[in-house]
């Protein structure tokens, strides 16, 4: 029981930590509470779906800006509309911040002012990614020592 | 993809609103999934999709069984407005507007476009609790509608039914009393299921083209200004319509014009900035009407949307021509107040620039290429093809172009067969397009909408020869007639599909086109009415009306201009 104790303490200090640091803010906490035990694996699938779609999406974007003959800007400010949607599905809101200073640039089609952004973007998923990974084997951790998930508040 | 179960009207079982049954559209799989589980936990009923087209099915094949939508507004097979556009006139049910913009504007438009409710994402649970209210209060308010005693005994018996509400039992025992009420009043029940007298909910009307048209047909027989549901009831001619559906649809309708008339203002000033843009950038679709509009003169009052009752421009074009197509786009023209209008006109214009195709279609063609270009899609679809377009598309992803390989095969024969066929065995098939026109109208159209610019010549090439081939098949007037009818049910389904609004647009001057091409004059009255399309009548000298009703629902029902006009100067930018 230590050990469960100890790993929930660290769970919940791991989460207060991504709180604080902005990385993610409270639709995270609602999706914990949305999962039950009629989907017990809620979070982790929610955030499995974010993933795949943020890395399409930085792809998209990717390719646009990297057209030489010419810069589709609706383009990429559709990608980046869609990216900041998703994002707040899940409470990701450093990348959503990005998003939102991404469109500017888009609209001014400015594009070094969108691939800085994109570089940004890329960087703060990746650290959410490892961020949410980390918490969730942590999770795991938990569950297999015979504990229960804390939701943190 | 959640399935709620497989019967029509499903009853609820539970007190109201547990068991309200909820489609959500999202192109969002994520946002997909977190709805999904947060209705689920409100004890709603939730079938999920990420497509519109496919959301659109959904609800023609089972048109009782959802109680409300939810949609996102940015999708890329159709726009969320469109799709709201679609539900809310052939299925009338309370549409909610998603986004994670949550600019002013964005939900105006929403509210304008009938949304009942604009969510902002991230979506709290509480807001999704809520959703109910909106089901409840459009069947209180279509209740209201009823202008006669029957629509006042309902009401008494929807007051009777607030006492019940804090028993959950509201909704059931309103529907029980209204709907049995209203099941012994009617004759028959053609087009509408019958939902049982225990089941909670009223069967939907679902407003096909050939109810459409003759709504319309009343309409304009009353005069737009003078009209009230029981006249127009009275009119149809359908004995199993109440009056309330009439009013709830009427309402509808005079929404949709005025955000034409709307739109068309702010298409007027688009198009003036347009002026400066065009030839020498390619040739893709959305320049077509920019070009077009660059040629247009300045006097005649063009106005296909020109809403307001503009007597005196409907005058005047009827002065210009009395049905002579050409004889309309030679003479001088006034600023057009949308661009339908222009494309009419320009279409000659812009004809020697735009696609080789029969000429022997004349004025026809040129509305035909033009509608070609004023597409943000590429036309895909033989006119007449609709079933078989329909039932060879693929729902799931986007292919333009599988479904374009599939159209030339089939078509010319097809067409020409179509065309030749006497004018009965015709009318099957047009009653098929009818039954499958709810249907089918998403598909095919979901499909059409992404802007694929620079595909449109070889595939409007096919197009337009089919057209070609059908149009030069088509020996009596009757056969014309039918393939009038067919063309409509295959533009419809090209608006349907939501379709850039210059296709729309051009479809429906397409059609008018075809009917000066095949010199079917096209009598109409409308000097009356309001509504923007109706403001060509000389452009159509005495068409069929109902040939006519067609076109007007085709245009009132399909796109929204001002939308993918919009779009179509962004893609530019």
């Amino acid at each position: 029981m230590d050990v469960v104790n100890q790993l929930q303490r660290q769970f919940i200090d791991y989460s207060a930590s991504l709180h604080r640091e902005g990385f993610l803010d409270d639709q995270f906490t609602q999706l914990q509470k949305l999962q039950d035990d009629n989907s017990p694996d809620f979070v982790v699938e929610v955030a499995s779906l974010f993933f795949e779609d943020c890395e399409k999406l930085i792809n998209n974007m990717a390719r646009a800006l990297e057209q030489q003959q010419g810069v589709d800007f609706k383009q990429v400010d559709a990608s980046v509309h869609q990216l900041k949607g998703s994002s707040s599905s899940i409470g990701a809101m450093r990348v959503k911040d990005v998003c939102i200073a991404f469109r500017s640039f888009c609209e001014a089609q400015n594009r070094e002012g969108c691939l800085r952004c994109l570089q940004q973007v890329t960087h703060e998923y990746s650290l959410l990614k490892n961020k949410l990974q980390t918490l969730f084997r942590l999770q795991q951790q938990i569950l297999a020592a015979g504990g229960s998930i804390p939701v943190v508040e | 993809m959640v399935l709620a179960e497989s019967g029509f009207s499903s009853p609820r079982n539970d007190a109201f609103p547990a068991g309200l049954r909820v489609l959500v559209v999202d192109d969002d799989p994520t946002w997909l999934k977190i709805l999904e589980k947060m209705l689920k936990k409100c004890s709603y009923e939730v079938t999920t999709c990420c497509l519109a087209r496919e959301a659109l099915n959904l609800l023609r094949e089972r048109k009782d069984g959802y109680d409300i939508v939810i949609s996102d507004v940015n999708m890329p097979d159709m726009d969320g407005f469109k799709l709201l556009e679609h539900v809310g006139l052939e299925m009338d049910l309370p549409v909610i507007m998603m986004s994670v913009d949550g600019e002013t504007s964005r939900v105006m438009k929403g509210v304008q476009h009938g949304a009942c409710d604009y969510l902002l994402k991230p979506i709290r649970m509480k807001e999704l609790r809520n959703i109910w209210q909106h089901v409840f209060r459009k069947k209180i308010h279509e209740v209201r509608d009823i202008e006669s005693l029957e629509g006042f005994e309902s009401i008494q018996m929807t007051r009777s039914g607030y006492d019940l509400f804090d028993d959950g039992h509201f909704l059931s025992g309103d529907d029980t009393t209204s709907g049995r009420k209203r099941k012994d009043a009617d004759n028959k029940h053609d087009d509408r299921e019958l939902s049982d007298p225990s089941s909670t909910k009223k069967a939907r009307v679902v407003w096909t083209v050939d109810l459409h048209q003759k709504f319309v047909k009343a309409v304009n027989q009353i005069g737009f200004d003078k009209v009230g549901p029981k006249k127009i009831l009275d009119l149809m001619n359908v004995p199993w319509l109440t009056r309330e559906n009439v009013a709830s649809h009427l309402q509808k309708y005079r929404l949709y014009l005025s955000r034409l008339q709307k739109e068309s203002d702010i298409k007027n000033s688009f198009i003036g900035m347009k002026h400066s843009d065009l030839p020498s950038k390619d040739s893709t679709a959305s320049f077509g009407p920019h070009k077009a509009m660059n040629m247009i003169p300045d006097d005649v009052p063009n106005s296909t949307y020109s809403f307001s009752a503009s007597n005196s421009q409907a005058q005047n074009v009827d002065l210009k021509g009395q049905g002579d197509l050409k004889g309309i786009t030679s003479a001088p023209m006034a600023e057009p107040k949308g661009a339908l209008s222009v494309d009419i006109r320009d279409s000659h214009e812009a004809k020697s620039t735009q696609m080789s195709f029969d000429h022997s279609l004349g004025s026809v063609d040129s509305a035909v290429s033009f509608a070609s270009f004023n597409s943000t899609t590429p036309l895909q679809y033989p006119w007449t093809e609709i079933p078989e377009i329909q039932f060879k598309q693929e729902c799931e992803s986007l292919h333009l172009e599988n479904g374009f390989s599939q159209l030339p095969l089939p078509g010319p024969s097809m067409i020409e067969n179509e065309a030749n066929r006497s004018r009965i065995e015709v009318k099957p098939l047009l009653d098929d397009c009818r039954s499958n026109f709810v249907e089918h109208l998403g598909p095919v159209g979901a499909e059409d909408l992404f802007p694929i610019q620079s595909k449109s010549q070889s595939l409007n090439n096919q197009v337009f020869d089919l057209i070609s081939a059908t149009k030069s098949s088509m020996k009596t007037q009757d056969v014309g007639l039918n393939y009038l009818a067919d063309s409509e049910f295959a533009l419809r389904n090209l608006n349907a599909s939501g379709v850039g609004v210059p296709l729309a647009t051009v479809s429906e001057d397409l059609q008018i086109c075809w009917l000066q091409g095949d010199c079917y004059p096209m009598n109409y009255g409308l000097q009356d009415l309001e509504c923007s399309t109706y403001d060509n009548p000389a452009l159509m000298a005495e068409t069929p009306f109902h040939l006519y009703d067609v076109l007007r629902f085709d245009h009132e029902h399909l796109f929204d201009p001002a939308e993918y006009y919009a779009i179509d100067q962004g893609l530019f930018a």
